[in-house]
């Protein structure tokens, strides 16, 4: 049944072209409301015992004489990934809701990178998860040249040419992968045994290609301007899924492939991992512009998911997952605001300028939701954020200690510059011209909308929910780790 | 009793070559209607004061001669398929596998595509010579896909080619069409002396002209250097015919400056047989001087040579691609490293890879196809096709900017199009073809390519949805009848290039099925 988030959204996608642009958001929110009802659906039916292995639930012959199969499956990794995928498809819908300049392309681009992602959360065929996996691109490439602000077509271009480079690799490691096991069936290729000696640069190919996509230090710098150049909904799409999906793929591909490979190179993974987290954050705590903060802010967190699939222990692995969830839902909510509460009221992004807007009394819920987000982001006890990054660095303190002691230093540079974007941008000092407050008329009318209300609600209990009972998720996501190949 | 004898076979023959003896036909008789037709245009054009009548009379004109030459087409793809399956004539000269008769049947699609986009191609004044040309390009397209005897290929290639070089040629009013024609045919009859010569000296060391016969003499004796010659300028006039780099020079100018039915011809269907036809010779006939391409297990032999042409194709058509502001150039660049990607399956030298080839070399054939008639709509349109043209193509014809995405994506080899299928397969098969991956040096240059290549297909999207429209459209009020098959024909291709990718499996298994 969850197999039908794919159809929805992809019928979604094509239904919504078919009639006028005015219901076309409609359209949308509905076949979004759809994916994560089915994904919820799925998650408290399945039985938990079920999803300790890669169950199948659609397996079809696809282009039999080349061992193509349709088929895909689930277990508590994937059906995390297709929760998340399915909150923040309706969130980014909801703050798109002002899309009033070619709305049927723009959904239709955005219902393709949902489906595309629900795809690669299912696919258990190397062959399908790579076409739903290129699939992806493209169309976040329009969505950010067409509807993009800052800059656009140059970052556009940038995520899109690093994403296919990344894209180069993962096909060169899957069609080795493929001429040497001759299947393409990812069950198979799990009990396939490659010789080491392939392993050892195989794997560094292979995950490398999915790295680019998660944001890995030194190739990450298409994330903060890719976020800054995209629509609101682009860089929630892109920070909240889009990403996670380099490093589910690595994980669910690369590391299950080729295990010693990991095993040989994950050191080499930790210590870019552990440089990309303190590096981006040291970087984000000097810009200037709101959404580069909130880019950059990415990159250091999906430093951590790397940092916990390099641990190579069931507990880090599984708190990498769970922080996958937990940024997805945290970034989108950062953007929702800096992108769309902010930039559409006030037309800058600007801290400077920001801070001298008094925006904590002009715009209350959009603080709110802010400080909830920035605390989450932070690792405030609570919020998902804290459970995800405590499980991760306990998995991390059993293998490399050394790294956790850099990320401690590394995460309170994240609290600073979160700190600093918060105290900027909200609850900045009042200056002479504060007129500008009062006399700006379309502030009043341009109050919070109840989509954007809804839409912020929706993320806020999502990170609150899973951060006050991580066990909700943990239970599912920590049977299906312990069960995959590498960590025997 | 001989006369008895040889009126049976020549009725037998009659009924094998059925499909090129209704083409030939049509092409006469499309010939003979466009001679009456213009009689009359003449007539109705006595008085220059009045020249839209005698446009008017062309456009009637080439609506007849169109609408025969597609039922001519359609009838002959009904007399492929009741062709016998296995049949041969006369050594080889004449062969029926299910592998002649399926591209047999994806060179009349092409050329009915073709046909379909002349219609609306206003400056032919004479269309009724143009489409028996057509016809006559095609037939010369069968003879070479039905043939596995080395004269019949060279009578076939030079019927195919003799008639694209006047087809290249033949807007008589526009300079470049002139420099396109004259361009090709000094290439084209360079390559064909090449290809002339190495069949002559394989004929003068093997004794013979068949295929099979040259196998069979190849495999016993040891390689020669005059062997080696003869191989190697057959290989390349085939190079030059599929527009591999360094033989690629005359493809940017006849592409550009063809008109647009005659440059979607030479890139679709002369490029689909001639893969066909130099799979045959390469495979079946110099089957046992294969050689090794393989980084370190280099053998003298075809393949690696065909590895280089390769290399160089894929490294220099998609690098100058790059630079291209001009559509039709940037997908004649995209043809070369096209045509690198396709010799992947050659060089592997596999089962796998042969069907991998012709797999691939099909979808490009009906991709570019497409894109050619999207050109053609956006020339006729706006006056050009640069891509500057094409701004804003988005906003004044969605379904075919589109289809656009459909086609440039389908060449970048993004999924689901059957461009991602078959590069997957392509590169499959030659990382399968030897068993210590010898060939992921030419698979990573190959991958490498078309991340470049990603780049100026993504351009040319940029310019149909992101850029503001530079041009205004000259006049897009009169969206006659021919238009409108235009943009049928279009989006018919590009559901095919969808389809083709979502479910490969029928063409891809029927290929595979036919190359045994």
């Amino acid at each position: 049944m969850i197999a039908w988030t794919i159809y929805l959204t992809f019928a979604g996608a094509v239904v919504l072209l078919v009639f006028p642009g005015v219901v076309a958001r409609w359209i949308a929110l509905l076949t979004a409301i759809a994916g994560l009802v089915l994904g919820i659906v799925a998650f408290v039916r399945t039985p938990v015992a079920d999803l300790a292995h890669f169950m199948t639930i659609v397996s079809v012959p696809w282009v039999p004489p080349l061992g193509m199969n349709y088929h895909l499956a689930v277990d508590g990794v994937s059906l995390t990934m297709v929760l998340v995928t399915g909150i923040s498809a309706v969130s980014t819908v909801l703050f798109s809701w002002d899309v009033n300049h070619r709305q049927r392309e723009f959904f239709f681009w955005l219902l393709l990178v949902v489906g595309g992602c629900y795809g690669v959360f299912l696919s258990a065929d190397l062959f399908l998860l790579f076409a739903f996996y290129e699939l992806v691109i493209v169309p976040k490439y329009f969505l950010i040249a067409i509807f993009g602000s800052t800059n656009k077509e140059y970052g556009a271009m940038k995520l899109t040419l690093y994403s296919f480079f990344g894209g180069m690799f993962v096909f060169a490691g899957i069609l080795v992968a493929y001429a040497t096991a001759g299947s393409l069936d990812l069950n198979q290729l799990m009990q396939f045994h490659f010789s080491p000696q392939l392993q050892s640069w195989a794997f560094p190919v292979l995950f490398l290609g999915f790295a680019v996509l998660a944001g890995i230090w030194p190739l990450h710098t298409w994330a903060p301007t890719g976020h800054v150049a995209a629509p609101t909904a682009g860089s929630m799409l892109l920070a909240g899924i889009v990403m996670k999906l380099g490093a589910y793929a690595g994980l669910r591909v690369a590391m299950n492939l080729f295990p010693e490979g990991f095993h040989a190179w994950s050191k080499w993974i930790a210590v870019l991992a552990v440089i990309g987290i303190v590096y981006a954050a040291a970087v984000a705590l000097r810009q200037h512009d709101l959404k580069f903060v909130i880019g950059y802010s990415s990159v250091s967190h999906m430093g951590f998911v790397l940092l916990g699939l390099a641990t190579a222990n069931a507990l880090g692995v599984s708190g990498a997952v769970l922080q996958m969830f937990s940024h997805g839902v945290i970034a989108a909510l950062l953007f929702a605001v800096a992108g769309r509460m902010l930039y559409r009221r006030t037309h800058t992004r600007e801290l400077d300028a920001l801070s001298e807007m008094n925006l904590s009394h002009a715009l209350p819920f959009a603080a709110f939701t802010f400080v909830i987000a920035s605390a989450a982001s932070m690792g405030i006890p609570g919020f998902s954020g804290f459970a995800a990054e405590i499980i991760i660095l306990i998995g991390a303190w059993k293998t490399y200690p050394i790294a956790v002691w850099i990320t401690g230093a590394g995460m309170v540079l994240v609290a600073a510059f979160t700190l600093r974007a918060l105290v900027k941008s909200f609850f900045g000092e009042v200056r002479m011209q504060t007129g500008r407050v009062s006399t700006d008329a379309d502030w009043n009318e341009q109050s919070i909308t109840l989509a954007e209300k809804c839409g912020a609600c929706l993320l806020m209990v999502a990170t609150l929910a899973v951060g006050l009972y991580p066990k909700i998720l943990l239970d599912r996501i920590q049977p299906a780790v312990e069960a995959m190949r590498f960590l025997k | 009793m001989r006369s008895l004898a040889s009126t049976t076979s020549y009725l037998e023959l009659l009924r094998l070559v059925s499909p090129e003896a209704v083409v030939v036909i049509t092409a006469l008789a499309v010939l003979t209607i466009g001679l009456m037709s213009r009689g009359a245009t003449v007539v109705a054009g006595v008085s220059p004061a009045k020249p839209p009548a005698g446009a008017a009379g062309t456009a009637a004109a080439t609506g007849w001669c169109s609408l025969v030459a597609a039922l001519g087409v359609v009838i002959a793809i009904a007399a492929v398929l009741m062709l016998p399956r296995n049949t041969g004539l006369f050594g080889g000269m004449l062969v029926i596998t299910p592998l002649t008769s399926l591209f047999k049947i994806i060179c009349l699609v092409l050329a009915f595509f073709t046909v379909c986009l002349v219609r609306s191609e206003k400056s032919l004044r004479h269309p009724g010579e143009y489409l028996a040309l057509i016809l006559l390009a095609t037939v010369g397209l069968m003879l070479l896909v039905g043939s596995e005897e080395l004269l019949m290929i060279f009578i076939g290639l030079e019927l195919l080619g003799l008639s694209l070089y006047v087809m290249a040629g033949f807007d008589k009013t526009d300079v470049r069409s002139a420099e396109a024609g004259l361009k090709y045919f000094l290439f084209g009859s360079t390559s064909s002396a090449f290809t002339l010569f190495g069949i002559s000296l394989i004929y003068g060391m093997s004794g013979s002209t068949g295929l099979a016969a040259i196998s069979d003499k190849l495999a016993a004796t040891p390689v020669q250097p005059l062997l080696a010659t003869g191989i190697i300028m057959t290989l390349i006039g085939f190079a030059f015919k599929i527009a591999a780099a360094p033989f690629h020079l005359w493809a940017p100018d006849a592409y550009q400056g063809a008109p647009i039915p005659s440059a979607t011809f030479i890139a679709s269907g002369s490029k689909v047989a001639s893969f066909v036809v130099l799979g045959k010779i390469v495979l079946v006939g110099f089957g046992p001087l294969h050689g090794n391409a393989g980084w370190h297990a280099m053998v003298a032999g075809w393949s690696p040579v065909l590895a280089v042409l390769a290399a160089l194709s894929i490294l220099i058509g998609n690098l100058v691609a790059l630079a291209q502001s001009n559509v039709r150039r940037l997908l004649a660049y995209s043809a070369v490293a096209h045509a690198g990607y396709t010799l992947l399956g050659l060089v592997a030298g596999s089962r796998d890879g042969f069907s991998a080839t012709l797999f691939y070399a099909a979808v490009y054939a009906i991709t570019l196809v497409g894109a050619f008639g999207v050109v053609a709509v956006v020339r006729s349109e706006t006056g050009g096709d640069d891509l500057k043209n094409f701004s804003g193509l988005a906003g004044r014809e969605p379904l075919l900017a589109g289809c656009m995405v459909v086609f440039m994506l389908s060449l970048a080899g993004i999924p689901p199009l059957a461009g991602f299928f078959g590069k997957f397969y392509l590169f499959s098969a030659a990382l399968r073809a030897d068993g210590n991956y010898g060939l992921l040096w030419l698979v990573a240059l190959a991958l490498l390519g078309s991340f470049v290549s990603l780049y100026y297909y993504l351009i040319v999207l940029k310019a149909i949805f992101v850029d503001e429209p530079s041009l205004t459209p000259s006049s897009s009020a009169d969206c006659s009848s021919s238009d409108l098959l235009q943009r049928i024909t279009v989006a018919v291709l590009a559901a095919a290039i969808l389809l083709l990718g979502l479910m490969p499996d029928p063409l891809a298994a029927r290929i595979l099925a036919a190359v045994s």
